[in-house]
């Protein structure tokens, strides 16, 4: 988690919090509303107080973010002369947004760099989901020797930051040819979140009343016939969960692409957005007007990821586990 | 001519680029169905066998080679000299010097760690504290109101947005602008200058720049600790609030003696998870000013002592002090869940 994403909830909650998600989700709609009675009372005695320090913390988290929105669609010399605040009194313009994605000021445009983000996303959350998605059946309903003791090691390697990996896996990349391409940074953001990604399925597939595998099993039904047409059915908001944080976790990493690709961000490079942002944080100094255009072009695909799904996200979040 | 020639090739690029990621994807399809249908051949005892091995195998083995051997590596790594990384690295064949622990002791001998270390200190205290308070704060606040939903998603929004970008946003609300007399146009000293004060160059000088950059990882991070504290308040059942409300319990003290206690064990995975995410946590500083106003931390000097500095031993001596560091916290928190449950 280097990356501002999912902050992941610690492995510690997990086992409660799972129950808890799946309850909560199975109570009727309107029992939910009700919210809490600790909450309620609460703020039964200080409620206009409570209101306006809740106005003043979603204001003061919110107009940063607005702030540099607003900037994105001015002029130059507007941005240059006036605060955002007054951006009423001034035009508005797309310019900010074709100048980024077409290149401005010697830097590369913009488009190659969010080709480059997708690409680089889409396999890292596909390939995990792949390989997690059959440990985590064999640890939740296959028996085998050192079964426990394997799965706690794979959930304890949750603790190693991955800055202790990354050094030696450039040059292992480099040694078989595949240093600074796509398949590095498939691979590296793949192991890193293998550890997670095994344990969240597995709690999942836990939570499967083992009454649905043993009727299968009856029914002369194999494990990887099973795994298909009981499981994965079953557990698909808990794949949708894991991805969505893997997505959201890669599209918004920098320092994997930062060492894979050994700080190359120039035209042509396999760098993704983040990477030609910190880039330009640097060179572009205070040219406001390019700045923000590339900032919201990079923030708007993991915001609308995570308002669309924020119910997997969150669920995800309170299933728990610790990342890389 | 010169854009249309330009357009092309970006069009080549990409179809290039978009070919590579198909292929990539095939190939993880086939391996995934590969392992599968190798399972499926086996029947009976042997198959479980077989199946628990096809099914287990690969992510212990993809594990083992690009998580656990790399680690392994680079704790060797840390007491060689050289100047490049890949000296000692890749193979077990050493062309580097032991040194044994002189890449520690260079820890606390080279200029400007010590700052480091400091910083990283004020990092790891704060912000997990106010995150978690702010966090606890609008949970609590925004319980049962109308629109609760919306109002979450206003402080959880950060979350979804990289630590680049948001740097970058807050980098706009610090602005500064040095010429006296004109506008300023960050939104902080524009309310400063306002107010009749002198404008501040909030991420320019040290020790300050720390604290204006640990107000961004507290502004991304809230979100996480609201939503995770806010499922434990609503999980504290009624009756334990009815029977305090007969006892006459309300306000502060029904927060401070019945819902805190409540959700205590929520709120050690809270600080803790924060406590680690912000260790690791390099992007900020990286993407504020690389470390080199006196701002860095351990997760920015790792990256800069590997790659900018040339000094991988040193590097992954930092890599292992964070490993050491966030190792504890973990621990605690697994006892102190120990304990709860």
């Amino acid at each position: 988690m280097s990356t501002a994403t999912p902050p992941p909830v610690s492995a510690a909650v997990a086992g409660v919090a799972v129950g808890e998600a799946a309850r909560e989700d199975a109570l009727p709609r309107k029992k939910r509303r009700r919210g809490s009675a600790a909450g309620n009372a609460a703020k039964s005695v200080t409620s206009p107080w409570a209101s306006v320090i809740a106005i003043v913390m979603a204001l003061a988290w919110t107009t940063p973010t607005f702030g540099l929105l607003v900037t994105s669609f001015r002029n130059q010399a507007d941005i240059q002369e006036t605060g955002w605040w007054q951006a009423l009194s001034t035009p508005f313009t797309l310019s900010n947004y074709s100048a980024v994605l077409s290149g401005a000021e010697g830097q590369p445009p913009l488009t190659d760099f969010i080709v480059n983000s997708f690409v680089i996303a889409i396999p890292a959350v596909m390939l995990p989901l792949f390989l997690a998605s059959l440990a985590a059946y064999a640890f939740a309903w296959i028996d085998f020797p050192f079964r426990n003791l394997l799965f706690v090691a794979v959930f304890a390697l949750q603790i190693v930051p991955l800055q202790i990996a990354l050094l030696p896996l450039v040059t292992m990349y480099q040694n078989i040819g595949i240093g600074g391409t796509y398949w590095s940074l498939w691979l590296s953001h793949s192991a890193f979140a293998l550890p997670l990604a095994v344990f969240l399925l597995h709690n999942f597939m836990k939570e499967i009343p083992a009454s649905l595998l043993e009727a299968a099993r009856v029914d002369g039904a194999g494990h990887v016939r099973i795994f298909f047409q009981v499981l994965l059915p079953l557990i698909t908001p808990a794949l949708a969960s894991f991805g969505i944080f893997q997505f959201l976790w890669v599209w918004n990493d920098l320092l994997v692409a930062i060492t894979m690709l050994g700080g190359n961000a120039g035209n042509g490079s396999n760098a993704p957005l983040t990477m030609v942002l910190n880039n330009i944080s640097g060179t572009l100094g205070n040219r406001w007007y390019l700045l923000s255009a590339a900032a919201f072009i990079s923030i708007a695909v993991p915001v609308v990821v995570f308002l669309s799904l924020q119910r997997y996200f969150v669920r995800g979040l309170l299933a728990g586990g610790t990342k890389g | 001519m010169f854009a249309t020639s330009v357009a092309t090739i970006t069009a080549a690029g990409t179809a290039s680029k978009l070919g590579t990621m198909v292929l990539g994807l095939a190939v993880f399809a086939v391996v995934f169905v590969g392992i599968l249908l190798f399972a499926s051949l086996f029947k009976g005892r042997v198959g479980e066998k077989v199946q628990a091995v096809a099914f287990v195998g690969p992510t212990l083995l993809f594990i083992s080679i690009a998580l656990i051997y790399p680690a392994i590596l680079t704790i060797r790594r840390a007491f060689y000299d050289g100047k490049f990384f890949d000296l000692n690295f890749g193979s077990l064949r050493s062309r580097g010097k032991f040194v044994g622990f002189e890449n520690f002791q260079l820890l606390w001998t080279t200029p400007g760690l010590p700052e480091v270390f400091r910083n990283t200190v004020f990092w790891v205290v704060l912000v997990p504290f106010l995150a978690t308070a702010f966090g606890l704060l609008y949970a609590t606040l925004i319980d049962r109101a109308r629109g609760e939903a919306a109002a979450k998603a206003l402080i959880f929004l950060p979350m979804a947005i990289s630590m680049v970008g948001a740097t970058l946003i807050w980098k706009f609300v610090y602005f500064y602008n040095g010429d006296p007399g004109s506008n300023q146009t960050g939104l902080l000293n524009a309310i400063i200058t306002k107010l009749g004060m002198d404008p501040v160059d909030f991420v320019g000088n040290a020790p300050g720049n720390t604290f204006a950059l640990i107000a961004i990882m507290i502004w991304i991070q809230a979100g996480f600790a609201m939503t995770v504290l806010s499922a434990a308040i609503k999980a504290i059942p009624d009756e334990i609030i009815e029977a305090a409300k007969l006892d006459g319990v309300s306000g502060l003290k029904m927060f401070r003696f019945v819902t805190l206690p409540s959700i205590r064990s929520s709120v050690i995975v809270v600080l803790t998870t924060i406590a680690i995410a912000t260790l690791k946590a390099f992007d900020i500083v990286q993407a504020s000013s690389g470390g080199k106003l006196g701002d860095s931390v351990l997760a920015n000097e790792f990256y800069n002592r590997s790659f900018v500095t040339q000094q991988p031993g040193l590097g992954a001596a930092i890599a292992i002090v964070i490993f050491l560091l966030v190792m504890p916290i973990i621990v605690f928190n697994v006892i102190q869940f120990r304990k709860d449950a």
